[in-house]
């Protein structure tokens, strides 16, 4: 019998020091080391409060002004209107390749997904210098365009390069769905779009949700795209705030606000993940459903996923190459492109494998021993999800050079700052591998005489690998695309792609910037191959 | 699987322990670490001039000006830079002001003019340049403006670029305090705001953005223009020196050795090096500026220094940085 649920049953009746620490103690390594993690998940929320009030009248000097308004209301209208475009965007794809019987749909569904690997800033960047007011396309027609900085150019940006937030669970829900519930609805006289609009959209509310939530997140905190577009949002505010201010404390009381606001919207996201338990009706195994035909209406459903997969995806790698060939022919500098490859690499390997390590401790102890300490130390973990880059970065310069500054400005920071930023990435599948692994197996195990160490070692770790390949992988793809706190941590001299991508079209070096940015692009393509192969990417 | 597992983890580990290795043992008694608020493509050139020379190695941190000096003084002694290279006087000053920088030996102060370097002796310029107003092929010679403050006119309402996180302007704006009085400058800021003045990250692509003809008129620094049409004799970009409200500030470049640098001697030979012949015609030549030391000529194709209207301003009490950018977070143009 599982203990923990034991515990739970038994509810108020335990004695408190049960309650707090579990039915099933952890060994006392593995808590120690959980502890460690959460800890270090904490420390720049932490570090961010006693920085806010070392000086708290200048911080709220800093924040009490109507521009701080200005600016939650215009971080939060982008986010919401690029969360209901990407929504729109997302639901039809879903649709076509999931219950459609559209040409090509795997495909489709593939190329809709690609387009999450581009960073928001290389695409902001190579709007600009196709859609700009002075753009190629301008060029071509001969005339001016009006210009796309400003919203305009940050909503569309960030749409096409976030609506596979939505679009990837949003897959995974259709294909979960139970057929026999709209085959119902049909049976008992429903038209294809009323059954649409009362039985499928109402079980796929979940996902959109979750989805929606995770491309606001993703708004609130960007800060290449909304740079690029001179869009003046909350994130783009800090980083100024931090590069012109002596001090420093408006910075870190402007990244307070946008914490707040961003852990609000974390709290829906955990309510619409825990409200997504979807249950099938009907016993066995999934049946596969009917596709629907499309007969005549085809050639629209293939002009929609050509037009999102053209301007999120061809589009971009398109102008790219172009560049990239043109810079090519007039010389091409290998030195610093291996370098700043090999940093890239070097600093998102590191944080895959710091992240996943403690994802691994995460996950074992929120799993197997339960209890109000572990889920503490599990929630912990999640924070990195709603606290910027920026606002991380930003934490951790302050913690160096006041507390660490041995530590200031080393590789170990950055790697530090991605880790944690990224931890819940890998808390994620680590979690879910784990959940399928038989606590029996380890309670043999320790009954032959093993130590819980040498089980983690030899029984758990390797039934959970694909798990942890899976959060890996994530980690790495982000941690490789990450900018601000990319930028304000690296050492010394220690470029990245995304740095140098960023430096060469502050210059408005365009060309210059497109070998490096394909190389990104390039480093990026095995771990999303190795997702998308298990079908997990995103998740 | 259980087999494949475990060196994937133990490479991971190893990956993280070498990484935080690497990271350890990057301190490297032959080289000097250098804060920089001029760009790399105008700058590296000059540093591997002395890298060649000296033997040491440089390994810079480029950032705007103004950012670096906020972060040396929040660094204070602990700063592990060894040189700070500023965009404008009034970075380094502010730098000065925190105790933070060297005094530099005699030899190096008497090559530069006194008006180009800090009274203390803490600082020297390397090269000079003077703030314009860049317009493009739209603009008659007849509606330029006689200062940047008329650029507050409808007649310029999103017309105008700059570039309010770049030293040069901050440099500026600090002048137009100093000379003008608080209120002046900060009806200007106001002004251009509501103006519609395009932001950019830096001054090339202002002057990009006028040759492509998104914007008519940039508040920029002399030699950018001057760079691009020596390689495009048909470059669209022009100059103009306004002539009031220091419309055409002569500022400098400059820079200055940390007192807290565990490399202090050659540290001052970088300095040394950067008031060389041979770098200061490189500046002259290829980044065209106005070299500080006597016997340098300026580039032919340059207005001669003292042809250009700026008033006699104090460079060295340019430091007040941190008022400047109060004022311009205060009206929005940062």
């Amino acid at each position: 019998m599982d203990a923990a649920a034991a515990g739970r049953a038994l509810g108020r009746r335990l004695p408190a020091a049960v309650r707090v620490l579990g039915t099933r103690r952890p060994p006392l390594v593995l808590l120690g080391l959980g502890l460690a993690v959460g800890l270090s998940a904490a420390l720049p929320a932490l570090y961010l409060v006693v920085a806010v009030f070392d000086d708290a009248g200048g911080a709220l000097d800093a924040v009490l002004t109507d521009r701080t308004l200005g600016l939650i209301t215009r971080s939060l209208g982008l986010a919401a209107a690029v969360t209901a475009a990407a929504i729109a965007i997302a639901v039809p794809l879903a649709w076509l390749t999931v219950r459609s019987d559209l040409p090509g749909r795997r495909v489709w569904a593939t190329l809709a997904t690609l387009p999450l690997v581009i960073p928001s800033y290389i695409g902001a960047y190579l709007f600009v210098s196709a859609l700009g007011p002075r753009g190629a396309l301008a060029t071509l027609l001969g005339v001016q365009l009006p210009s796309i900085y400003g919203f305009t150019g940050a909503f569309l940006v960030l749409t096409l390069f976030t609506y596979p937030l939505v679009l990837i669970p949003l897959r995974s829900a259709l294909r979960r769905m139970d057929p026999s519930l709209e085959e119902a609805a049909r049976v008992m006289g429903r038209s294809p779009s009323e059954v649409f609009r009362s039985v499928v959209l109402p079980q796929l509310a979940p996902a959109i949700g979750a989805g929606g939530v995770l491309v606001a997140l993703y708004v609130l905190s960007d800060f290449g795209a909304v740079s690029i577009m001179r869009f003046n949002s909350f994130t783009r505010d800090i980083y100024i705030a931090y590069q012109s201010g002596f001090g420093r404390t408006e910075a870190a009381a402007l990244g307070m606000v946008l914490v707040i606001v961003m852990l609000v919207l974390f709290a829906v996201y955990a309510r619409v993940r825990a409200a997504r338990a979807l249950h099938r009706v009907t016993p066995g195994a999934q049946r596969p459903t009917q596709p629907v035909r499309l007969g005549r209406w085809r050639w629209p459903a293939l002009a929609l996923c050509g037009t999102v997969v053209g301007v999120a995806l061809v589009l971009p790698v398109g102008v790219l190459l172009y560049w990239a060939t043109k810079q090519i022919s007039s010389g091409l500098e290998l030195g610093a492109l291996t370098t700043n490859g090999w940093h890239s690499l070097l600093a998102a390997a590191c944080a895959a494998a710091a992240a996943s390590l403690g994802a691994i401790v995460v996950a074992l102890l929120s799993v197997r021993y339960p209890s109000v300490l572990t889920r503490i130390v599990e929630r912990v973990g999640y924070a990195g999800y709603a606290l910027p880059g920026i606002v991380v970065a930003l934490a951790l310069v302050f913690f160096t050079t006041r507390v660490a500054l041995p530590l200031y400005q080393t590789l170990a920071v950055l790697v530090f700052a991605l880790a944690i930023h990224y931890l819940p990435l890998a808390v994620s599948p680590i979690g879910a591998a784990l959940l399928q692994v038989p606590p029996r197996l380890e309670e043999a195990a320790r009954g032959l005489g093993r130590s819980p160490m040498a089980v983690l070692r030899t029984i758990t770790t390797p039934l959970v690998a694909s798990g942890v390949l899976g959060g890996a992988a994530l980690v790495f793809l982000h941690a490789l695309k990450e900018l601000p706190a990319t930028l304000l941590l690296a050492p010394i001299g220690f470029d990245t792609l995304a740095t140098d991508v960023w430096h060469q079209t502050s210059f408005g070096f365009y060309e210059a910037s497109a070998i490096p940015a394909l190389l990104l692009l390039l480093i990026a393509a095995p771990p999303l191959y190795l997702l998308s192969a298990k079908g997990s990417v995103g998740s | 699987m259980l087999i494949r597992r475990r060196p994937a983890i133990l490479a991971a580990l190893a990956a993280v322990l070498a990484g935080l290795a690497a990271c350890g043992s990057s301190e490297d008694k032959n080289t000097l670490t250098m804060y920089s608020g001029r760009i790399a493509p105008i700058l590296s050139p000059a540093v591997k001039q002395y890298e060649t020379a000296s033997g040491f190695k440089v390994k810079t941190r480029y950032g705007d000006s103004p950012a670096l000096s906020a972060t040396i003084a929040e660094e204070g002694k602990n700063s592990p830079a060894d040189l700070f290279f500023s965009q404008d006087a009034g970075s380094l000053d502010a730098v000065e002001k925190r105790g933070l920088l060297l005094k530099l030996p005699a030899d190096i102060l008497a090559k530069v003019p006194t008006g180009f370097r800090s009274r203390t002796g803490s600082w020297v310029g390397t090269t000079g340049r003077s703030r314009i107003i860049a317009y493009g092929p739209k603009v008659k010679q007849s509606e330029l403006p006689d200062s940047p403050l008329e650029l507050t006119d409808a007649k310029w309402k999103g017309r105008v670029g700059w570039a309010p996180t770049n030293a040069s302007l901050q440099g500026y704006i600090t002048a137009l305090r100093l000379v003008e009085g608080e209120d002046v400058a900060k009806k200007w800021l106001e002004g251009m705001v509501a103006n519609d003045v395009q932001l950019y990250d830096s001054n090339i692509p202002v002057r990009d953005a006028i040759a492509k003809g998104e914007i008519d008129l940039g508040l920029i620094n002399h030699y950018y223009v001057a760079e691009a049409q020596a390689q495009d004799p048909s470059y669209p970009v022009k100059v103009h020196f306004p002539p009031k409200d220091l419309g055409s500030l002569i500022n400098v470049a400059g820079v200055g050795v940390l007192a807290s640098s565990e490399h202090k001697e050659q540290a001052i030979a970088f300095v040394r090096q950067m008031l060389s012949t041979q770098t200061q015609r490189y500046f002259a030549d290829s980044s065209k500026e106005y070299p500080v030391v006597a016997g340098v000529k300026a580039p032919k194709e340059l207005t001669p220094l003292g042809d250009i209207p700026s008033p006699k301003i104090d460079l060295a009490k340019l430091g007040d940085l941190q008022g400047t950018l109060k004022l311009m977070r205060q009206t929005g143009a940062l």
